[in-house]
């Protein structure tokens, strides 16, 4: 398996790279881990005529809180995710999802930011994105833009990334105290890529779900925000009934498509189950 | 270091957990498999692949790859057919396309090769080849092999009726295998009171070790020699075929085995890649290396298993097993290139009647052809065995059930006792020793298993649990060390193993095998043979293997035969050895060999403890001083028949926990109990059971190749593929019984197969057990969440 | 497609080649320098067999391509014994009989030897975790993470009695 030929870009800055993109046209392709892309360019899947690495762009790595607001570069690896301590204590989902994803040597070269560009529904960090409510950076000739996460996704590979933009930060506020998080991922073993997951955000006051905010995983053409799931538990105890009611509501808007993992049917009733346990672990968070 | 307990110690022979001789080379890189071997001039071959199952070719472009920078040739069967070598024999007694010829009979079949200066530039040629296809209809499902309109694939065997193993009932019917007495079984059913059936599919699964397959062709135009390294299980039948198909004559020929990077019957068999390679090299006179890929090993080279089973059993009501019948229809894919010894067209199928005393027996199995790759290798087992110890171990599983007798007490009540051995089957074979009966006595104890039976009772009396266990059972033997040269040939040569010994001057030694290491350490355990056999500390004694040119004639390591066969030799070769050293001490001690006693590593003689000859002080007289008429050296080569298979067994014991809601098994508990009779090497033992469970687990819990209608290959790379990681893999806790094989010059049985053989039924046992309670009989493999949770679903467990 | 001029420091030798872009570095190291200890399983990045370590992270060679490690550091099996004598993980490996046919073994002692750099005394699950990006098909694992512990525990002591001397 060997990848076809084609030239190398090494550029060190955000803008040297908007304008290899747009001087290259629709033949450059970005180049972040590699941990999709390479695999798909050894099996003639893909075959750019250029690719512009993004990892001698030392802007586009680190975590930092500024103005209340914790930005992370789009070229920060999965095993940084799970390493900063930053995250660990304000936004703890990102490093817990960061843990299931690939395995130790591909969270050395896996980036964040390329996790969320590829558009694959199969990717953990969308509907993680989405349930933090994140907002992307993306930069084009232009300058900069903003886009949410949940209006990041358009379908299957397909995002609000312009071909000449990269994704340059990812934003999300700290949680709140009392926040409680859980990301429950099945999969068939370490590496895979999700059978079905779901994402939780959830804080509760007096005993009832005061905000919820979820997510789902591989189970339509693009990662999904649950909103009517998040709906049923606004204002109700996290009980049987309450969470029930809420992994309908979930499976009700799964379309997955069929695999080696499973039916529909299986898909849409592990994103049910993986909601159970995201809320179980999630509440278990709150206290 | 004169006390006898040191002197064993420095030995370190038979029995003890010696070190392996071969990591020293491992463990620095220093390893020296195929892919790294590079000869000057050397250039590389890729593979173009049919995207489609079953088509006819219409046209094949080359012109683009040979513009290709760095492409050297294209060749296609057009270019083959002038030497003859388009299609080539299996060892099956069929014959296989070496590249499609007029058309494709499966996906991923080799269509063209392109040979190139570099791997990068191969690639490239191999996209640039054009192949128009006319597609054809497609038979995927064996079942449906021998219907009227079946589609039918080998229009090369049109007309042909009878085939390598008796007629051919249909264009794509392969051949009918029969064992044991149809007549007597029939008449056990109809005497029976009691009679269950289960069908059983095993799924089509490949070893897939982790290094490909690969070789290396090297043609000497000036020498008129041809070298091959070759990732084979079985070099000198390569060179054998190798000659045969060349015209090349068999002292031209070298094959060499290098280091390969695990085999589990994935090696044994002759590929397109192999031929096309050595063609290459002899066309062009350069070296030509080719080495798979994953997908392609995955999808083209030798698959295992693919029987769809139909088994019964009759019994008494208190559970006593008097009849067996099986029919099994075998899916051998396009072409017949099973990988067994060439008069059993379904291998050892017929140890179907397992560790139990049955009566009446009666076996039959039909190949079939079907568009998917060809093969039907051993995977870790002996010849279908994995298959025949999988059906009767459910089988009766499924009669423990239906009787509602517990699965350890049936099968205590149908052990062949410990004073039946030998013990003759009545599919005929016969049985060498064996303690049933003990071994699972010993499992049960350290289980404690009515405690478990007590949890589960308890469990299933809550309708809240959220999870089912489940216990596993299986109680298996194997057949193993094929074979008696009476009854197993490979295309003729008979299935003997071979050690030559030289014991060098000054006391240390080589043996040099007949087999070939894929990672079960033979460097090590051989050399602990020698040294207890001839008192020549293991250390001192250097195994070599895999080089034709220099290796003794032997058939190689596969189907557990390098103990029972390849270990007999040497200990043979040993004894020949010892017999002529005998002979040397008593000249040099002056006094007659009836005077002599062995201990450890000297003659002494008898009641004079001071005089005595070591094994080293007799090499340098062979070499220096021999006695009158007695040829100078110290040399032996044995060629090991062996008189009979061995068979190794075992007990082992599974506990599962299963999740309603999502169908994840997890596997809490797994108690493996092996007997292969004399133990050489303790550490290596354990490694093997370990390495063997492990494989068998992931064939159990989610190893599948699967097809689509179109026969497209599902899953071909390790991302779907099934090789479970640290964290997936059960902790495994190994035990043993020791009852020495009454026919091997050392009581040893072989082991490595056990494991995979044994824990695969377990599995099923323990996750179809978890369902007992609620009628379930059987569940197929492989035991994935996904089918599990349908499981719990139409029990209504799962929402 | 013009080749690229590349400086690499590889187990300690500085390297300076033109090479394809495309060329991953599992082949320049196997084939352009000659270290084929370094070996290609699966080359979708799930075997772990091509591990080496990269600036100080285990990485999968055959999923990097050798011209984005133009002014890296590349440590593979070939380096880890130092003057004659056996990394800890090497001696782990061998006295625990953590390999059977091999072919895993330097993606398996490249990774335990980073894991225990980021973890010196890790648990037998955090072991199991950490070595889940190579895989096995020989030994089933036990052995490996045996051979893993043995090397945490002979490092452990190496650096308290350097603690001890410096002290």
């Amino acid at each position: 398996m060997i990848p076809p030929a084609f030239d190398y870009h090494a550029p060190t800055s955000v803008g040297e790279a908007i304008g290899l993109l747009a001087r290259l046209g629709g033949d450059a392709r970005v180049l972040a881990g590699g941990h999709s892309l390479l695999p798909m360019m050894k099996l003639r899947f893909a075959q750019p005529g250029h690719l512009v690495d993004l990892n001698r762009i030392s802007a586009l790595r680190g975590i930092r809180e500024e103005g209340g607001v914790i930005r992370i570069g789009a070229m920060t690896t999965e095993h940084e995710l799970i390493a900063f301590r930053l995250l660990q204590e304000k936004l703890p989902l990102l490093p817990e999802a960061a843990r299931q994803i690939g395995d130790p040597q591909v969270r050395n070269r896996g980036t964040l930011g390329g996790d969320l560009a590829h558009g694959d529904p199969a990717n953990d960090h969308p509907a993680i994105a989405i349930a933090l409510d994140a907002t992307f950076v993306l930069e084009g000739p232009k300058g900069p833009r903003t886009v949410k996460a949940e209006d990041f996704f358009l379908g299957l590979y397909l995002t609000a990334l312009a071909e000449d933009e990269i994704l340059t930060e990812i934003r999300a506020a700290p949680f709140a105290p009392g926040t409680g998080w859980a990301y429950d991922k099945l999969k068939r073993k370490t590496g895979d890529w999700a059978t079905a997951a779901a994402a939780v955000v959830l804080r509760l006051e007096a005993g009832k779900v005061a905000y919820a905010r979820i997510a789902l995983t591989n189970v339509a053409a693009t990662a999904l925000r649950a909103v009517d799931a998040e709906q049923a538990l606004l204002g109700r105890p996290l009980d049987e009934a309450a969470i029930r009611d809420a992994m309908a509501r979930a499976r009700a808007i799964c379309d997955p498509a069929e695999d080696l993992r499973g039916d529909a049917a299986y898909k849409t009733a592990m994103a049910g189950e993986m909601l159970r346990r995201a809320l179980g672990h999630a509440a278990e968070r709150c206290r | 270091m004169n006390a006898p307990i040191d002197r064993a110690a420095a030995l370190a022979g038979i029995g003890q957990p010696r070190l392996r001789k071969e990591d020293a080379r491992f463990v620095q890189g220093k390893g020296r498999y195929v892919d790294d071997i590079k000869l000057p001039g050397m250039v590389h071959m890729d593979i173009v692949r049919s995207p489609l199952a079953h088509a006819r070719i219409k046209r094949i472009d080359k012109s683009a790859a040979l513009a290709v920078p760095g492409v050297i040739a294209v060749l296609t069967a057009e270019d083959l057919k002038p030497l003859k070598l388009h299609w080539m024999p299996t060892l099956a007694g069929d014959v296989q396309a070496v590249l499609a010829d007029g058309k494709v009979h499966f996906q991923m079949q080799e269509v063209a090769v392109v040979i190139a200066e570099d791997r990068y530039s191969a690639a490239d040629g191999v996209e640039a080849v054009a192949v128009e296809y006319e597609e054809l209809p497609v038979l995927v499902d064996a079942l449906k092999a021998l219907e009227p309109d079946a589609p039918v694939l080998r229009e090369d065997l049109a007309g042909k009726t009878e085939g390598a193993h008796g007629r051919r009932l249909h264009p794509n019917h392969i051949f009918t295998w029969e064992a044991g007495d149809q007549a007597a079984a029939d008449a056990a059913f109809e005497a029976a009171p009691v009679r269950v059936e289960e069908a059983l599919f095993y799924p089509r699964v490949h070893p897939c070790p982790l290094e490909t397959c690969g070789c290396v062709a090297a043609f000497d135009p000036v020498r008129g020699e041809l070298t091959t390294y070759m990732t084979s299980q079985a070099p000198h039948v390569v060179r054998t075929v190798v000659s045969m198909l060349s015209g090349l004559p068999e002292s031209k020929v070298r094959i060499v085995s290098p280091d390969i990077g695990g085999g589990f019957g994935n090696k044994v068999g002759v590929y397109p890649g192999y031929v096309c390679a050595i063609v290459a090299s002899i066309v062009l006179g350069r070296p030509v290396k080719w080495i798979e890929d994953r997908i392609e090993n995955l999808s083209s080279t030798a698959f295992a298993r693919d029987y769809h089973m139909k088994g019964e059993l009759a019994a008494t009501a208190d559970g006593r097993i008097t009849g067996l019948r099986v029919h099994v229809v075998a899916d051998h894919g396009a072409f017949d290139a099973m990988a067994s010894p060439s008069k059993y067209p379904a291998g050892l199928f017929h140890v179907c009647s397992g560790a139990y005393d049955i009566p009446a027996a009666y076996a039959r199995v039909d190949g079939v052809y079907t568009n998917k790759a060809p093969g039907g290798v051993a995977y870790r087992c002996s010849f279908r065995v994995t298959e025949a110890v999988y059906l009767i171990e459910r089988l009766i599983d499924v009669l423990a059930q239906k009787l509602n007798i517990d699965k350890a007490e049936i099968r205590m009540r149908n052990f062949i006792r410990k004073e039946q051995f030998p013990y003759r089957s009545a599919f005929g074979l016969e049985y060498d020793s064996g303690d049933y009966a003990a071994a699972l006595r010993k499992v049960l104890d350290a289980v404690v298993y009515p405690a478990l039976r007590a949890e589960q009772a308890a469990k299933r009396a809550d309708p809240a649990s959220p999870s089912l266990m489940g216990i596993g059972l299986t109680t298996f033997t194997e057949v193993v060390g094929a074979g008696p040269t009476t009854s197993c040939d490979i295309l003729g040569v008979g299935m003997f193993d071979s050690c030559e010994i030289r014991v060098h001057p000054t006391g240390s030694a080589i043996a040099r095998m007949g087999t070939i290491s894929q990672g079960q350490g033979h460097q090590t355990t051989y050399a602990q043979i020698v040294a207890t056999e001839l008192g020549i500390p293991s250390e001192e004694v250097q195994v070599e293997e895999g080089d034709t040119s220099t290796a003794p004639y032997g058939l190689g390591t596969y189907g557990s035969r390098s103990t029972p066969v390849g270990g007999a030799a040497v200990a043979m070769a040993a004894r020949k050895i010892h017999a002529k050293a005998k002979k040397i001490a008593a000249h040099l001690l002056e006094v007659s060999e009836a005077d002599l006693e062995w201990e450890l590593d000297r003659f002494k003689v008898r009641g004079d403890p001071g005089r005595s000859k070591t094994m080293k002080d007799i090499a340098w007289a062979a070499y220096h001083e021999p006695p009158p008429g007695l040829e100078p050296g110290l040399e032996a080569v044995h060629y090991y028949d062996p008189p009979n298979f061995t068979f190794p067994f075992g007990a082992y014991l599974c506990v599962v926990d299963i999740t309603k809601a999502t169908g994840e098994v997890q596997v809490r508990r797994f108690y493996a109990l092996d007997d292969c009779g004399t133990r050489i090497n303790p550490m290596i033992i354990e490694g093997q059971i370990h390495g063997g469970l492990t494989e068998g687990f992931a064939v159990a819990m989610g190893q599948k190749l699967d097809f689509d209608a179109q026969g497209n290959i599902l899953g071909n790379t390790l991302l779907d593929y099934f090789l479970p990681t640290a964290v997936e893999t059960p902790r495994w806790e190994t035990d043993y019984t020791v009852t020495p094989s009454p026919h091997h010059p050392l009581g040893a049985k072989g082991v490595a197969e056990s494991p995979h053989v044994g824990s695969i039924p377990c599995f099923s046992s323990a996750v179809a057990d978890a369902f007992a309670h609620l009628g379930v009989t059987h569940l197929e493999m492989p035991h994935t969440a996904y089918r599990v949770w349908q499981t719990c679903r139409e029990l209504k467990l799962a929402a | 497609m013009a080749k690229q001029l590349i400086r690499v420091k590889v187990n300690g030798r500085d390297i300076e080649r033109a090479v394809e872009p495309r060329l991953l570095l599992v082949h320049f190291l196997r084939e352009e320098l000659d270290l084929t200890g370094t070996h290609i399983g699966c080359e979708t990045s799930h075997c772990g067999a091509c591990t080496v370590d990269l600036d100080g992270r285990s990485v999968k060679s055959c999923t990097v391509l050798a011209v984005q490690c133009d002014g890296a550091e590349v440590a593979t099996v070939e380096g880890l014994a130092q003057g004659g004598v056996l990394h800890a993980v090497q001696e782990g490996f061998y006295q625990e009989h953590g390999l059977q046919c091999g072919f895993c073994t330097p993606g398996m002692l490249m990774r335990a030897y980073r894991l225990l750099q980021e973890n010196p005394d890790p648990t037998e699950e955090e072991v199991r975790a950490g070595m889940s990006g190579n895989l096995c098909r020989c030994t089933g694992y036990q052995n490996i993470v045996k051979a893993v512990l043995y090397a945490a525990a002979k490092l452990r002591e190496a650096h308290k009695a350097e603690e001890k001397i410096a002290a």
